[in-house]
């Protein structure tokens, strides 16, 4: 044994070997994390939809399934459009800035179309399904509603374009998905034809 | 027989286990009906596990089968719906036990020193059933599973940067999949349970090292007998199991009166549009949370912002580890502190079971407004703690139980 051990050197030893194995360690852990990653398979189901756009009536809403999300698209008549503005001093965000916004600018619809709105039906806060609620009268969540979404679950409001109103739980609009319009039909989840 | 037995001790601590932790373990003589609970609790993880045992065998960890082999089990097998029952009812009443138990440590300083690590083993054990509790109703795959699961996932996306990859993490897929309920499976069959086994020992262990408290919040190693055994003591084994057995009967009559004939507990413990399969396309009109998860979910719903509300929700529950530490009282037990800490109590349960109603009902703006008020007066009992039990005025707790 030996009497006056070199602690300096010991203590070197000591954090070398520790760190060596905390690298093999994050070595070990990686492929377990990893594997809760989406599978192949699940990365594979994204394909887009089509959908036929021709019968739906002014002011109706259609929900379709892309990746089994709800996206709603909803043929505005051009007075509700038009009135858009009066809605604005309620909204959080009514430009959009605080979110990757694909269509900015394009139409106050926030989608491809002047007519349409194409609005994923997946609320910002925590993920349930708004409902469409067009009528333009006293709401018991709003006095002064103006037509436009409300979550059930924990009162968000939205306009009819899916713009999210201040002071709700929601922090940001809906999201408007990749999408493209070729006469009647409509493409969910691709933006070039 | 003697020869077998001495064969095994000798090579097993059979004797002095039992002796150490059953007849020669020294429990107070005279505590009350409160002091239960801890024993009920775990008579109900070991019907939850032998019950969770007999679901596996017909469940189906799938997203088309989920839903359908639950039908399977409450309709085709035989006592299935018995077994089924047994689970759901088991989970609130486990729930139920464990807020009487903590509620009791509460009440009567069982978290004060030099039991702080007993509580905080409780409480990891408490986290844990939260998590099993949430994973374990995803599974059936009904209308609430599948919106409930949406919900709580969702809230991880409340977290700045990471929040959105978190989300796709937890549930390895875009949505709610298969992928979802079988990690979920596995987690609330296995991982978790096992986690929840080892806390419990660990529980127990910490208890028996320093011992158990009494209503009186006093030191019962201060008098001792010749053999150094407390006065004011009993051994745990025959008295306190025996004791602890008229416990059980009762529980076990509530248990079977809700068990045979109120299984939803009135839309409490199982909720109607969990009897629907999950659909993607539809949220139920109202989605509420079983209630033992209610009072925080009101908390969240009290915070106007996402982030907010996620914070505000992990954090009540966060500072219930701290509780040892909050209290700066020199006794231990309601009976002998102050004015302020039993108004402070008072007040606290109040809001607590208020939270708890309205996180079952839909959103008013009153309701809100009452949500925000109870929140507060949650948060104030524990953050102010350290200010009423210091300056208050206490009594002087009795010398023997």
């Amino acid at each position: 044994m030996e009497q006056n051990p070199d602690k300096t050197r010991r203590k070197v030893l000591i954090s070398m070997t520790a760190s060596v194995g905390a690298v093999g360690a994050a070595f070990a852990v990686t492929p377990f994390i990893a594997s809760w990653n989406p599978s192949a398979k699940a990365k594979a189901m994204g394909a887009p939809v089509k959908v036929d756009i021709s019968r739906i009536e002014v002011g109706q809403i259609i929900q379709v399934a892309w990746r089994k999300q709800p996206v709603f698209v909803v043929r505005h008549s051009q007075n509700a459009l038009k009135s858009l503005v009066k809605v604005e001093n309620k909204l959080a965000d009514p430009n959009s800035i605080s979110i990757e916004e694909p269509y900015r600018d394009l139409h106050p619809t926030r989608s491809k179309s002047n007519e349409y709105s194409v609005l994923a039906g997946v609320c910002t806060h925590l993920g349930c399904a708004p409902k469409y609620h067009p009528e333009v009268e006293p709401k018991p969540w709003d006095a002064t509603w103006l037509g436009g979404f409300f979550c059930p679950c924990h009162g968000s409001m939205f306009d009819i374009v899916g713009r999210v109103f201040k002071g709700v739980p929601a922090p940001t609009n809906l999201k408007v998905p990749p999408h493209n319009f070729q006469g009647n039909t409509l493409t969910i989840g691709e933006d070039k034809t | 027989m003697d020869t077998i037995y001495k064969w095994f001790n000798e090579r097993l601590p059979i004797s002095n286990t039992f002796e150490r932790h059953l007849s020669k373990h020294p429990v107070p003589k005279k505590v009350n009906f409160w002091y239960l609970f801890g024993a009920l609790a775990s008579v109900v993880l070991i019907v939850q596990i032998l019950s969770g045992i007999w679901l596996m065998f017909g469940y189906e960890n799938s997203e088309e089968g989920a839903f359908a082999s639950v039908e399977y089990i409450m309709r085709d097998i035989d006592y299935g719906w018995l077994i089924r029952y047994m689970h759901t009812t088991g989970a609130s009443m486990f729930f139920a036990v464990v807020y009487l138990h903590m509620f009791r440590g509460l009440l009567y300083g069982s978290y004060k020193k030099p039991r702080e690590l007993v509580w905080i083993f409780g409480m990891s054990i408490y986290l844990i059933m939260m998590a099993e509790g949430f994973l374990g109703y995803v599974l059936p795959y009904g209308q609430m599973s599948y919106w409930g699961a949406q919900v709580i996932i969702s809230l991880f996306g409340a977290i700045p940067y990471i929040g959105e990859s978190l989300e796709i993490w937890i549930r390895g897929d875009y949505y709610i999949s298969g992928s979802t309920i079988s990690r979920f499976f596995a987690l609330h069959v296995v991982a978790l349970p096992l986690m929840l086994i080892a806390l419990v020992f660990m529980h127990l262990v910490a208890l028996h090292e320093v011992g158990a408290g009494n209503p009186e919040g006093i030191d019962i190693e201060k008098h001792l007998d010749d053999d150094g055994i407390p006065l004011d003591s009993v051994p745990f084994f025959p008295y306190k199991v025996l004791n602890a057995l008229v416990g059980i009967g009762v529980f076990g009559t509530v248990f079977a009166i809700f068990m045979f004939f109120f299984p939803e507990g009135g839309g409490y413990f199982i909720e109607a549009p969990n009897f629907e399969e999950a659909n993607p396309l539809s949220t139920p009109e109202h989605i509420a949370p079983v209630w033992y998860y209610s009072p925080y979910y009101s908390m969240l719903r009290a915070v106007p912002d996402k982030l907010g509300g996620f914070v505000v929700m992990a954090a009540a529950v966060a500072i219930l580890f701290v509780v040892p530490w909050l209290d700066r009282s020199k006794v231990n037990s309601i009976r002998y502190k102050g004015i302020w800490s039993k108004i402070a109590i008072l007040l606290f349960a109040v809001s607590f079971i208020t939270l708890g109603y309205l996180g079952t009902v839909p959103v008013t703006e009153i309701r809100t407004l009452m949500s925000i008020i109870c929140t507060i007066i949650y948060f104030s009992f524990f953050l102010l703690m350290p200010i009423y039990t210091s300056f208050e005025k206490t009594s002087v707790p009795p010398e023997r139980l």
